[in-house]
């Protein structure tokens, strides 16, 4: 981009001064709003300002990671707020929390990317005619340019000024170069020569390129939806709104894009670390068999489904991202009916699978019943009779439970969380305070609670895993995209454009005098390297020796010193 | 299925490690050594050579002007080019500094030549330390943070004795090594993991592919933040010589111009930015086949995109009027610093979804 600055720089005063001397010599023009307009373009679309607004962007990304996230995890942030009473709030007013989606956040990125626009447009049009037009007229003086050397032909050889010239068009041409060969029949024919025009075609690429990772981004935004289930091994899940736990709809989101396939889970294993000692007991596979079917009718597939390597039906894309136990119990009311019979997922809380247990009996007659403790797979007591699960396997599996009757307040039919028990409109029957105690059940056991209010029986147990479901239709063209603005990137930074230009002459006593020089265009460590290459093909072309005048061979002239920006 | 432990070697592999950071400590001071030698050599040479110019300027003065003269008036063009405005002097300013090209003198410096050996040393140690870790734990390593500190300073290491083959790079000597000192220390003392099983999130082919080029861009980053630090040192000491203060950074003489620098330092950043770019797409891929989502904000991620627009910040200024030089150089230091925030702070104090540091 910086190119078109200078350009508008050096072409300002030449061009523009003496207009705009007259026009303050007439009256100072007042800014209308569209002066104001055109000048906030170009200082939007200036090379400064872009860079401004990339490091600003940098900045901004950054209290993203410093702050809880509500996309990320909502729970956390509400904690947090509440933990700091005192600036909470404050942060969330600023949309802290909210960064990535945060007024000043977008605001930052879409200027950005408008400056992006206003750049490429202009740069693409002005390549393109680049492109369609020859390269530019020879220099005056090719001695100024920051490689420049000469040969001359023995007037033996008999090489006039104009076959040259046209040989080392030739020579250019097949070394890519496009070539314009000047007044080839005049006493100093020239030639410009230019290559490397896909140095600016990827430039252009990559910056368009990121646009389109932009768009796909906002079109899975809009178009795409994910959801959560936990499935026990048992359980099927089927691609519909009723299926999900939790549903999070993008904004165009519409219930009929779901297809109705469905997913069995069989079975799910998972083998643990035995080996290393500060690992031990740690998970180091997960493995989930399941039976799949792409519709209702469709015939179905067994798969396995692992944590890295998810399953795609229906054009989502299950994942694997959690797993725990889920015991199993049946729960009989006072009036001897069961009111509840199957597994209950148990949330992790602590290490080795040690956790939480809920139960809720909303069917249980004369009372509702509610259960609230704790499972473990393999229970230990310490001798200050703490509990803690000693191995994440099923080596001694315990629930250990307090239980309570009253009304549940699911009556109603607000929203509960299913992993929460809330006991302050019940009334406690087993607790450890209690004369009953708690309920400590072993699978196969089962507990006649007090006041015959029923029992519990703890029949076995079964695993279960949370599966995360993906639909984002933007992302398959974010990756083209971004391979696009890769090989862009690639090639503006390294093909080189330059500019060659060679100009013949008769000298009196008949030798024929070549000079050339070369210009780069950006960054170019390799131009010299270039104009030693040109020098040797010319050489050889013209069948001189290498090491001939000694004057000519260094491109060293007190015009054009080897400066230091000349690395290498 | 994972390979199984071999914890014989894994100590092995420790103790490689430990030999490694012994001789790298040898090699420090031969390169330091150089340093202080070089830097006292070459101010012999300049003394000489300052009186022999002086007696030639004496002589073709009005040839020394006027051919000043010309250097300014260059093609338009050439104010294109980013250059540091302190390189120009260099030559007639009198600030002595290493060749540019930075290809090797025919002198030899023998301290230099005991450290480059000593260091080759070091790093065939090294190495052995990293492919028993490797065998031992059955896997790549670069599974926890103690192994991607020893990986990553090994190549950071190999890195830089395979540019020397190319160009005589030893003044960084001092650093590269002192850092891949730093690095194996802090490996073994604070990040000290034994060999263990990666967890089932890290069980990919895209932890090959998507760590392996991270480590090798903050490898090249490595060694163009050490230049770019040099070259706030070196354009300074130019500025200072050039307005006719004294030389108090002799052993900068050894140092190619900050100019030099700004260029080479730029070249290899170009390389480090394409690789961090690759981190940042197969990061992605790989999110998207773990976690089904292809970007989330994660904590690592924002730092690695934060440090991919720090660079492509870089890169625009290199090209911007006026960001050129020291500012660009800045902006290098500033990215390199983001990445060994995003390597030490985000995974250890940051919750994410990249909380594999293994401590």
């Amino acid at each position: 981009m910086s190119e078109r600055v200078n350009v508008k720089k050096k072409s300002a005063p030449d061009a523009g001064t003496k207009v705009l001397e007259a026009k303050v010599d007439a009256a100072l023009p007042a800014l209308g709003p569209k002066e104001m307009l055109r000048w906030a373009w170009t200082q939007l679309t200036s090379m400064r300002t872009a860079l401004f607004l990339l490091l600003l962007l940098a900045v901004a990304a950054v209290p993203g990671s410093l702050f809880p996230q509500r996309p990320a995890n909502p729970a956390v942030v509400t904690q947090y707020i509440k933990d700091n009473p005192d600036y909470g709030r404050l942060l969330d007013s600023l949309q802290l929390y909210d960064v990535y989606s945060s007024a000043w956040f977008s605001a930052i990125y879409l200027l950005l990317f408008i400056s992006l626009i206003g750049c490429v447009v202009p740069r693409a049009i002005a390549h393109y005619k680049a492109m369609h037009s020859q390269p530019p007229r020879t220099p005056q003086r090719l001695s100024r340019l920051p490689e420049y050397g000469t040969l001359v032909i023995p007037a033996r050889a008999g090489i006039p000024a104009s076959d040259a010239i046209h040989g080392a068009a030739r020579l250019l041409k097949k070394r890519g170069y496009r070539v314009e060969v000047r007044d080839d029949g005049g006493a100093r024919p020239s030639l410009g020569a230019e290559r490397g025009f896909l140095k600016e075609v990827g430039n252009l690429v990559f910056h368009t390129s990121l646009i389109g990772v932009l768009v796909s981004v906002a079109v899975g935004g809009l178009f795409g939806y994910s959801g959560q289930r936990i499935l026990v091994e048992g359980d099927t899940f089927v691609n519909t709104l009723v299926g999900y736990d939790q549903f999070n709809p993008g904004t165009n989101f519409q219930s009929s894009h779901l297809q109705p396939y469905s997913v069995q889970l069989d079975k799910f294993d998972i083998t643990f670390d035995r080996e290393s000692e500060g690992k031990f007991g740690q998970p180091i596979d997960f493995s989930a068999a399941v039976t799949t079917k792409e519709n209702p009718d469709a015939p179905a597939r067994q798969e396995t489904l692992k944590v890295n390597d998810p399953i795609t039906l229906g054009g989502t894309s299950i994942y694997l991202t959690g797993n725990g136990y889920a015991p199993v119990v049946t729960i009989r009311d006072g009036a001897g009916n069961v009111a509840m019979q199957g597994p209950v997922v148990a949330k992790l809380q602590g290490d080795n699978y040690y956790s939480s247990v809920v139960i809720k009996v909303p069917d249980a007659k004369p009372d509702q019943l509610g259960f609230a403790g704790f499972f473990l797979p393999t229970a230990f007591v310490t001798d200050e009779g703490v509990s803690f699960s000693g191995d994440p396997e099923l080596f001694n599996p315990q629930l250990t439970l307090n239980s309570y009757y009253g009304d549940l307040g699911l009556d109603e039919g607000s929203p509960q969380n299913v992993f929460e028990l809330d006991v302050q409109d019940l009334t406690p029957l087993n607790a450890r305070n209690l004369e009953a105690g708690g309920i400590t059940l072993a699978p196969g056991s089962s507990y006649t609670l007090p006041d015959g209010k029923g029992t519990i029986s703890f029949d076995g147990v079964k695993r279960y895993i949370g599966v995360d479901i993906h639909h984002n239709p933007g992302q398959l063209y974010a990756l083209i995209f971004a391979l696009l603005a890769v090989a862009g990137l690639i090639l503006s930074l390294y093909v080189n454009r330059r500019r060659v230009w060679v100009r013949t002459g008769t000298h009196e006593d008949g030798r024929t005098m070549v000079e050339y020089g070369l210009l780069a265009r950006g960054e170019d460590h390799r131009l010299a390297g270039e104009a030693a290459a040109l020098r040797k093909l010319l050489a050889s072309e013209w069948q001189l020796s290498q090491d001939e005048p000694a004057d000519a061979s260094s491109p060293t002239t007190p015009a054009g010193p080897s400066g230091p920006e000349k690395d290498q | 299925m994972p390979y199984g432990i071999n914890e014989t070697m894994g100590q092995y592999s420790e103790l490689f490690m430990l030999l490694a950071a012994g001789t790298y400590t040898v090699a420090f001071i031969a390169f330091a050594w150089d340093l202080a030698k070089s830097s006292k050599a070459l101010r012999a040479v300049d003394l000489k050579a300052a009186q022999a110019e002086e007696a030639a300027r004496v002589s073709v003065g009005a040839a020394a002007g006027s051919r000043g003269e010309s250097d300014l008036a260059g093609p338009a063009d050439r104010a294109e080019r980013p250059s540091s405005s302190a390189g120009r002097g260099a030559g007639a300013g009198g600030a002595v500094t290493a060749d540019a090209d930075m290809r090797y003198a025919a002198e030899r410096r023998a301290p230099a030549r005991v450290a480059v050996a000593l260091t080759i040393l070091g790093a065939l140690i090294h190495g052995a330390g990293v492919v028993t870790r490797a065998l031992g734990a059955g896997r790549v390593p670069w599974g926890n943070m103690y192994e991607f500190l020893t990986t990553g300073a090994f190549v950071a290491v190999a890195v830089f004795l395979l540019v020397l083959v190319r160009r005589d790079l030893r003044f960084l000597g001092t650093f590269v090594v002192g850092l891949a000192i730093i690095m194996l220390v802090a490996a073994s003392v604070a990040y000290w993991t034994p060999v263990g099983h990666l967890v089932p999130a890290l069980q990919s082919y895209w932890l090959i592919i998507h760590v392996s080029i991270a480590v090798l861009s903050s490898a090249l980053f490595t060694l163009t933040f050490a230049m770019s630090a040099l070259q706030l040192v070196q354009s300074h000491r130019e500025k200072t010589v050039a307005a006719g203060g004294t030389d108090k950074l002799g052993f900068m003489r050894l140092v190619p111009s900050a100019l030099s620098l700004e260029n080479l330092s730029y070249r290899i950043n170009t390389i480090a930015f394409i690789g961090w770019t690759f981190t940042l797409m197969f990061g992605a891929i790989w999110a998207e086949k773990a976690w089904g989502r292809f970007w989330g904000w994660d904590t690592k991620e924002v730092w690695t995109f934060v440090i991919w627009v720090v660079y492509a910040g870089y890169l625009h200024a290199r090209a911007t009027r006026g960001w050129t030089g020291t500012r660009a150089a800045w902006l290098s230091i500033v990215g390199y610093l983001c990445v060994i925030f995003n390597f030490t702070i985000v995974n250890q104090f940051f919750n994410g979804l990249h909380s594999y540091s293994g401590l």
